[in-house]
């Protein structure tokens, strides 16, 4: 039966449900002159989930319903910057949407539930709460990405999206259903990940059980973006809307690393020897085809699209060494890709007006002429995506470096060294356009007004800086949450 | 006598016709939400299978929920195919190719 107690450890996520409920409702009978409030309540919606989240985090693991939830120090860090993105999303899209006639109830509607997702992904202690998470986030996801009804290319990043998301879910179900047989044979069958990381140590059909993670493997590198599976990212980044791109670069990458953790440490942990060897081939590969495809791109958001991939890379690297020291790294990686990939769309935003996406590289030509705070604001993000100490994203490829080299994999710490550097060169291409072009002629290169906009966009990018020369604490949270 | 075994290889089958309807498929959109479809149906089959034989509710259960899932993401695949359609005039996928590189 549950309890109270149960329904407290989930007070922020049925905080966000009754909230997101009530916005839906408030949106129907709402005129559209209105609509700003509802921005500012989505805003405030979220901000106040965060309070929930950290005001109630438990000193150890807690679980509810019978193990079907689980809370504790990942679950939480993964939840705050999900939702603390999401709101810099948020204000970041505003201008974007009513340029484009999108400012719409929707919008924030379904990012609340996509968010949503994101938190019963990260907290999930069972197949079944793992699932349903990723599915409400995909789904809102795959509505999001179509938002902007009658233009082509968001229909068709929309389909594509769609059919390798579901194709991911279903290769997923498959492991799923593969180590659920393996659990049942010379033991009880369970759906339990907590159950499962015993299961290598009794069962009968080890082979089945094997099949069935390589299937989950599968899964889970669609979902992350990792190379042989990346197909769907550039195409996605170019075409959504991009807020929404925004949203599949930043929450949706911490609920992957989430959902890479819950399924490989909690659940198939006993398997490690096994699953090690199959990550650092995808870590490999993503460095790989994520660097040297960047290189060709002229579309900035495709760019971004190929760098995504790398960056999936030097993540996996960090799981790849299967120890608490490895998945501090990762979670370290992911929460900094997070913050920096929101600040380079934001940037994208800041610049967008109607008519003009400021998408492709040569859009930025000469911005430091025409507005120099914004090419400084894109100077330190790209050289902290290319990890230039002392940026944030320095801190996040030398820890996931360090946990792979101290895990016995020395050739894979050299891999992510050579492509760091082969990945310099396309974000330097960026920064050298910015600085030393002439702008186009007619060009409208000029960053919005929007007060609340060029305030955030400062901040979260002056914060790479900040957290790239104070890093420890975060670091302390990260190993704290596993347990060192 | 139908085995356990026989319940697996017919899923591994359908999971198979519903991963080549996927890759092979050049025509139609539609052909590939059917897919989809058949792909979540061969892993009902299992877990229905293995629920029933090693005498665990659980795998049925959790059947229920990937039901209830897979109507909700034929609903939002066929509005966008509707969306598609509309933009485009075509359902065919190899004209799905304005975005390259």
């Amino acid at each position: 039966m549950p309890t109270l107690n149960d329904i407290l450890i989930l007070l922020p996520e049925f905080y966000l449900v009754a909230a997101a409920c009530l916005l839906l409702l408030l949106d129907a009978f709402m005129k559209p002159a209105q609509r700003p409030l509802l921005h500012w309540l989505a805003i405030a919606v979220l901000l106040v989930t965060i309070y929930l989240v950290i005001a109630g985090q438990p000193e150890q693991s807690v679980t509810a319903f019978g193990g079907m939830f689980v809370r504790d120090q990942v679950s939480e860090i993964l939840k705050v910057f999900a939702l603390g993105t999401t709101a810099m999303i948020c204000v970041y899209a505003r201008p974007y949407l009513i340029d484009r006639k999108l400012f719409i109830g929707e919008f924030y509607t379904l990012l609340i539930f996509a968010v949503l997702g994101v938190m019963l992904l990260v907290s999930a202690g069972n197949f079944v709460t793992l699932y349903l998470g990723l599915e409400l986030m995909s789904l809102s996801s795959y509505a999001l990405v179509a938002l902007n009804r009658d233009s082509k290319l968001p229909s068709e990043a929309a389909i594509k999206y769609f059919v390798l998301g579901a194709l991911a879910s279903g290769m997923l179900l498959y492991g799923m259903s593969m180590v659920y047989g393996a659990s049942g044979m010379g033991g009880t069958p369970s759906l339990d990940l907590a159950q499962l990381h015993h299961v290598m140590a009794y069962t009968t059909a080890p082979n089945l059980l094997l099949f069935g993670l390589i299937f989950m493997i599968v899964g889970i590198g669609f979902k992350l973006g990792a190379a042989p599976f990346h197909m769907w990212i550039p195409d996605v980044y170019q075409g959504a809307p991009t807020p929404v791109t925004t949203f599949i670069a930043s929450g949706s990458k911490l609920a992957a690393f989430g959902m890479a953790y819950r399924l490989l440490s909690s659940g198939m942990g006993d398997l490690s020897q096994h699953w090690q060897l199959m990550l650092a081939v995808l870590a490999v590969l993503s460095l790989a085809i994520g660097n040297l495809v960047a290189i060709v791109q002229t579309n900035l958001k495709r760019m971004l699209a190929y760098s995504t991939i790398s960056h999936m890379g030097y993540l996996l690297l960090g799981l790849a060494a299967a120890g608490p020291e490895g998945y501090a790294a990762a979670m370290f990686y992911a929460l900094s890709y997070a913050v920096m990939s929101v600040a380079a769309f934001g940037v994208i935003l800041a610049l967008a007006r109607a008519g003009f996406e400021c998408e492709e590289i040569a859009d930025l030509k000469g911005l430091n002429q025409k507005s120099p705070w914004m090419a400084f604001l894109m100077l330190l993000i790209m050289l902290s995506l290319a990890g230039v100490p002392p940026l944030f994203g320095f801190w996040a490829k030398a820890l996931v470096l360090e946990a792979a080299i101290h895990s016995h994999m020395m050739w894979l710490g050299i891999v992510g060294i050579v492509f760091a550097i082969i990945g310099l060169y396309y974000y330097l291409y960026v920064i050298k356009v910015m600085y030393f072009d002439k702008p186009a002629e007619g060009s409208v290169l000029q960053s919005k007004p929007d007060v609340p906009l060029r305030v955030v966009l400062s901040l979260n990018a002056l914060s790479l800086l900040v957290l790239g020369l104070y890093w420890g604490p975060l670091f302390a949270w990260c190993r704290h949450a596993f347990g060192l | 006598m139908i085995t356990l075994s026989h319940y697996i290889v017919l899923g591994a089958v359908l999971f198979c016709i519903a991963v080549a309807g996927l890759f092979i498929n050049r025509k139609n959109v539609i052909v590939l939400l059917m897919s989809i479809e058949l792909m979540l149906l061969a892993v009902n089959t299992n877990f229905v299978a293995f629920s029933r034989f090693l005498g665990d509710v659980s795998g049925q259960v959790f059947v229920f929920f990937i039901l209830t899932v897979a109507a909700a993401e034929a609903a939002i695949g066929l509005a966008i195919l509707v969306l598609l359609f509309r933009n485009r005039s075509t359902i065919n996928i190899a004209d799905i190719d304005s975005m390259k590189g």
